[in-house]
């Protein structure tokens, strides 16, 4: 903790984060105004696509913000988590070369997501307020999905980026996994369909913190009818199953990555 | 052994070793994979172990300039590594008091993509640099760097040249009171070095350690006071510069030794060959290693079964293959020789500055136009380090 305050290291990471943001939009013509419009032009088609043309919707209302406030999360976590992969190997040169806390390098990827989150946000918010939706009194606990939110993604990217320093394999092991998850998670349809069909499957389903995050930002913003873990297990408790998650896994990858950041430089 | 948290001691290492594994084969290929899928596994888990140090221990004291020297592969870059906080040694302790510079190298950290006035704030973040302290300095890093002109436009278009000019003016912004530096000076023109060298100067002034990792003993002589010799692994020696050069030299020396005798020299029985090579001291002693401005003789035995007339010449080239000084038979205007076997002495005065030397002796034809024979670097000898003058040779010199 003392490592994550210090001046130099919130330095170095507020340059890597702006570094990142000015590389990502050099020699674009519409530079910074991609970060809106990139989120605007894909929910543009995902809207066309669901709820116009295959209604994964059913009975969902505003099933457009809906399906948008799923991306949007599913987006956040997918760039954080893939893009912390390779992200320790790739600057294998000034690691092998500087000494500064690996984990910088990580959370910088973090951070720069973040702020990506937050311009989808900015866009979503003005969804919903078109669409008048049903904004629950439990948005007061919208915070504590966001940080959730962060510190699963982050965790993920730590164990993934150390793991991919010593297995390559990681690599496409994720990229498959991602794919799947992207299917099991509701994002694209509406979660009654699952627990229509399995009640046991939706309770599995539910337990991903994913879809856990997912479901509960819907409730809050969108709809008290969104089904949560709350309405799939019946009991408030169940809560601390994705939760539980979130923190074993943060736990490990804090350990794992704290145990081999010290032989990065070797390794690469 | 003084205690590291004294006033006078920077740097502390004690009993430091450190290994690599090395994977003994890395299956790169999918079709490799497949072919060798049962093997695989195993494989991966297999590897060999290289130590790169062994039992290191040595104290740096505050405002030393210390070198680190060693061949190629002796784990002297491994050391500096281990010394930022790069790797992390198996065994062992690295103190270390007072702040380190996070680089071993220039320019790490610059990105090709971004301007140069971009990267200067980027490089002053790994230094632990806000952007408003950098703000403060940036003038004058740009006009140290002398890239006025430059600053706004993409690092890919800088010359090599200019981008260690920028790295370097940044670097030395770094307020840190232990610098490392891995023979950053190979790179840059002459003038440029010139310019890192008094910066060193300077930053010794103000009290800075600086621990250089080299194998040029030139700047370990010209700026070094303390130096530590490594090879294969270990320490050597430690002491002051001229006395750790001297010992990098006798160290090379012996190497080449090695490697002279086990090569072959090409000789055919037919034509005139040289059967033996000696160097003689005016004492005659058994001694290879001399003093500047000694008379030496060149001792040639050869034979010549068909009596071919033949000049003989011989040829000094330093240690870095630099060829010193060349003579010959003919040259030096004497008639060729025409007996079926002989000797030849030729004295010379060994007007050279320590370092090591080696002689290569080739019998020729009448005009010198095609060798009959050679034995390259046919005898070594060595000119001890008696004095403080640079260079090669010895040119007698006078000031008024």
């Amino acid at each position: 903790m003392k490592h994550i305050l210090a001046k130099k290291n919130q330095i170095l990471l507020k340059e890597l984060v702006r570094t990142d943001f000015k590389l990502r939009y050099q020699n674009s013509v519409l530079g910074y105004l991609w970060t809106l419009l990139r989120p605007l032009f894909i929910f543009a088609i995902l809207y066309v696509v669901f709820v116009k043309i295959l209604k994964t919707g059913g009975a969902v209302p505003h099933f457009g913000v809906y399906l948008l406030l799923g991306i949007i999360i599913w987006n956040y976590f997918v760039e954080v988590s893939t893009g912390s992969v390779a992200v320790i190997v790739a600057k294998g040169d000034i690691l092998r070369k500087v000494n500064f806390p690996r984990y910088i390098i990580v959370l910088a990827g973090s951070f720069s997501a973040l702020i990506n989150l937050a311009f989808n946000s900015a866009v979503i918010a003005i969804f919903i307020i078109i669409s008048n939706t049903q904004i629950s009194a439990s948005v007061v606990l919208l915070p504590l999905l966001i940080i959730e939110l962060f510190v699963f993604s982050l965790a993920l990217g730590f164990l993934l980026s150390a793991l991919y320093v010593k297995f390559r394999d990681i690599g496409f092991i994720w990229e498959v996994c991602i794919q799947g998850a992207f299917f099991a998670v509701p994002i694209m349809y509406a979660f009654s369909f699952v627990t229509n069909k399995s009640e046991l499957l939706g309770k599995i389903l539910i337990s991903n913190p994913i879809a856990q995050i997912i479901q509960d930002a819907r409730y809050m913003l969108i709809s008290t009818k969104t089904e949560t873990v709350y309405s799939v297990f019946g009991s408030a408790w169940a809560w601390l199953i994705p939760i539980s998650i979130v923190v074993l896994i943060s736990l490990y990858s804090v350990f794992y990555f704290k145990k081999q950041s010290p032989y990065f430089a070797e390794n690469i | 052994m003084g205690d590291i948290h004294s006033a006078e001691i920077a740097i502390k290492v004690t009993d430091v070793n450190k290994t690599f594994k090395l994977p003994h084969e890395k299956t790169s290929s999918i079709k490799n994979v497949f072919a060798h899928a049962v093997s695989y596994v195993k494989k991966r888990r297999s590897f060999e172990v290289q130590q790169a140090l062994k039992n290191i221990s040595f104290e740096v004291e505050k405002g030393e300039f210390f070198g680190i020297v060693g061949r190629n592969g002796s784990g002297k870059s491994t050391l500096l590594k281990l010394l930022a906080g790069i790797y992390t040694p198996d065994s062992g302790k690295i103190e270390i008091n007072g702040r380190l510079t996070p680089f071993i190298e220039l320019g790490v950290g610059f990105n090709m993509e971004l301007t140069g006035r971009e990267n200067v704030f980027l490089n002053g973040a790994l230094l632990g640099f806000s952007r408003k302290e950098m703000e403060a300095m940036y003038q004058s890093i740009v006009d140290f760097a002398e890239l006025e002109r430059f600053m706004d436009q993409k690092l890919k278009n800088y010359s090599s040249g200019m981008q260690v000019r920028l790295a370097f003016s940044i670097a030395i912004r770094a307020q840190s009171e232990v610098l490392l530096i891995d023979e950053v000076l190979a790179v840059g023109d002459a003038s440029f070095q010139q310019k890192c060298f008094d910066v060193f100067a300077e930053l010794k002034k103000k009290g800075t350690t600086i621990i250089l990792v080299t194998h040029d003993m030139s700047s370990v002589l010209r700026f070094c006071d303390k130096a530590m010799l490594i090879h294969n692994s270990k320490v050597v020696a430690v002491g002051k510069s001229p006395k750790i050069a001297e010992a990098y030299l006798e160290l090379n020396y012996e190497n080449t030794e090695k490697q002279r005798t086990a090569q072959k020299d090409q000789t055919d029985k037919e034509n005139p060959y040289i059967e033996e090579v000696r160097l003689i001291e005016g004492k005659s002693t058994n001694e290879k290693t001399f003093k500047t401005g000694e008379e030496l003789t060149l001792f040639i035995k050869y034979k010549n079964p068909n009596k071919i007339p033949t000049h003989f010449g011989f040829q000094i080239f330093n240690e870095a293959g630099v060829y010193c000084f060349g003579a010959n038979s003919l040259i030096d205007g004497r008639e060729p020789e025409l007996n079926e076997e002989g000797t030849l002495e030729i004295r010379f005065v060994a007007e050279l500055l320590p370092g090591s030397y080696y002689v290569t002796v080739a019998s020729m034809n009448d005009t010198a136009t095609k060798v009959f024979s050679y034995k390259s670097r046919a005898v070594d000898f060595r000119i001890s380090k008696d004095t403080q003058l640079e260079g090669i040779i010895m040119l007698p010199h006078t000031w008024s």
